[in-house]
């Protein structure tokens, strides 16, 4: 529910890694709009349609359910594993801290 | 004049290499798409400037990439493979029921006629078309629906659709190959699907001579006689005389009856190209050397090609679709290696030279011909 004193719609900065940047042909972090309450889904969803290449990027498209190597990362935690309907940080959604798609680390 | 392009697909991107006729200098453009795993990237035969390029990554899913300037722009279609009804099940490695789950698309095969149709190979095992230019892919479930899917096992590579051959001769007629479950052929457009396997002995399964269960790594087709299919499997070089009927072994004297990639000449028929790999666990050449065997006669009698091929300390492998033939007067084989390299011969395989070397490992080579 949207807060009745909060503001109708939140910037929200999103940091992706580079291939994702690459396949949206983006320079920087990805700024979406997004009607409270700011949760991993509304986040997600905005960004799917406002750049459709990366719908089935960070989710599975049919699920709907975060890819196994993929993280998602804000104000110092690890959000990974949170659900996604619940309220991300209140920085994210004001906009001073990015939520942060992080690709699994992997090497050798 | 005319010239060649040669497609790239890499674990970390995609190259174009282009030459004109002569095939001695060649232009290199790439990584597109870098940090990507390229499983394919192939060019319509209907339109030299139209490719398709398979885009994925076990971080972030699947892409198709679409240029229609043979290469130097690209833009991404539509990436949703669903799988048509309820998806059901295949065995698992342990034999148990395994939902049928969406992985990548491992090869793309444009349509002869019309830019726009082309198939998509998928894992886990399923064939898709897209007529509007891949901006949306159906799947031709007939071949799912196949009496014996629920028993195919994946290979371990994983449960692929990895070769589709389309009859130039009658346009509802392809075949398509699945590891670990063999060639199946339909005779009207997709709709119905027949096991091609009679002939095939692998002693990897319990039923060496079932009617599915084989692991097949790759088929080629030469375009004047689409009745005669060659075949490198798991084990043994095969051949077919009526459009996958029946297989008959021409392995013949071959160093190894191991390998991936097969390929026909672009002018002779009967001129066949494998690359030898020691054995399934040894993934590469046997002795270190690195050979081309050709057979002049459909098979049977194997010949190497070893000039300007590293005939020592090499231990690449060639995938399945890791081969391909030019049609030039002169037909030219190329070939890409795990290790980076694409080899090219501009005399049917005589004499081989590296066209560029040290790319990410190559997992698979198309080439046009631009007349």
């Amino acid at each position: 529910m949207t807060d009745p004193g909060g503001p109708d719609r939140c910037a929200v900065s999103v940091v992706l890694p580079a291939q994702l940047r690459a396949l949206a042909r983006l320079e920087s972090a990805a700024v979406v709009d997004v009607v409270p309450p700011v949760t991993q889904q509304a986040v997600l969803d905005a960004l799917e349609r406002a750049w459709p290449v990366l719908a089935g990027t960070i989710r599975d498209p049919v699920t709907q359910r975060r890819r196994p190597f993929v993280r998602y990362f804000a104000c110092g935690l690890d959000l990974s594993h949170e659900r996604a309907d619940v309220p991300l940080p209140g920085p994210v959604a004001a906009g001073s801290e990015p939520f942060v798609v992080v690709g699994a680390m992997a090497g050798g | 004049m005319s010239g060649v392009r040669v497609l790239v697909g890499t674990r970390k991107g995609a190259f174009v290499l282009e030459a004109d006729g002569a095939r001695a200098d060649w232009e290199i453009t790439g990584p597109h798409f870098p940090g990507w795993e390229i499983y394919h990237v192939a060019g319509s035969p209907a339109d030299p400037d139209r490719l398709y390029a398979s885009q994925s990554s076990s971080w972030f899913g699947q892409q198709v990439q679409r240029s229609d300037d043979g290469g130097r722009s690209w833009r991404p279609v539509g990436n949703q493979f669903s799988y048509e009804g309820v998806p059901g099940t295949h065995q698992w490695y342990d034999g148990t029921p395994h939902p049928w789950e969406f992985a990548r698309v491992w090869h793309l095969e444009p349509s002869l006629d019309n830019p726009d149709t082309a198939y998509a190979g998928v894992e886990d095992a399923a064939l898709f078309r897209t007529v509007d230019g891949g901006q949306s892919w159906q799947e031709l479930p007939g071949l799912r629906g196949h009496g014996s899917g629920s028993s195919w096992q994946p290979g371990a590579g994983g449960m692929c659709l990895h070769t589709i051959v389309l009859d130039p001769s009658d346009a509802s007629r392809l075949y398509v190959a699945i590891s670990a479950a063999g060639v199946f052929r339909t005779s009207d457009g997709g709709e119905t699907w027949t096991a091609a396997n009679r002939g095939l002995r692998s002693g990897e399964i319990p039923a060496a001579e079932a009617e599915v269960g084989h692991c097949v790594h790759g088929l080629a087709m030469h375009p004047t006689r689409p009745g005669v299919l060659f075949m490198q499997k798991h084990w043994d070089v095969m051949r077919s005389d009526d459009a996958g009927d029946s297989w008959y072994e021409v392995s013949g004297n071959l160093p190894s009856d191991f390998g991936f990639a097969i390929d026909v000449h672009a002018h002779e028929p009967e001129t066949v190209y494998v690359v030898p790999i020691t054995s399934d666990a040894h993934h590469f050449p046997p002795e270190g050397r690195l050979r081309v065997y050709r057979s002049r006669t459909g098979g049977g009698e194997w010949e190497p090609c070893t000039d300007g091929l590293p005939q020592q300390h090499c231990y690449v492998n060639v995938l399945r679709d890791a081969m391909a033939v030019d049609a030039l007067e002169e037909c030219g084989v190329y070939f890409g290696t795990t290790g980076g390299q694409v080899y090219a011969s501009r005399d049917s395989g005589d004499h081989w030279t590296p066209i560029v070397r040290d790319l990410p490992a190559v997992l698979s080579v198309e080439v046009q011909t631009l007349l």
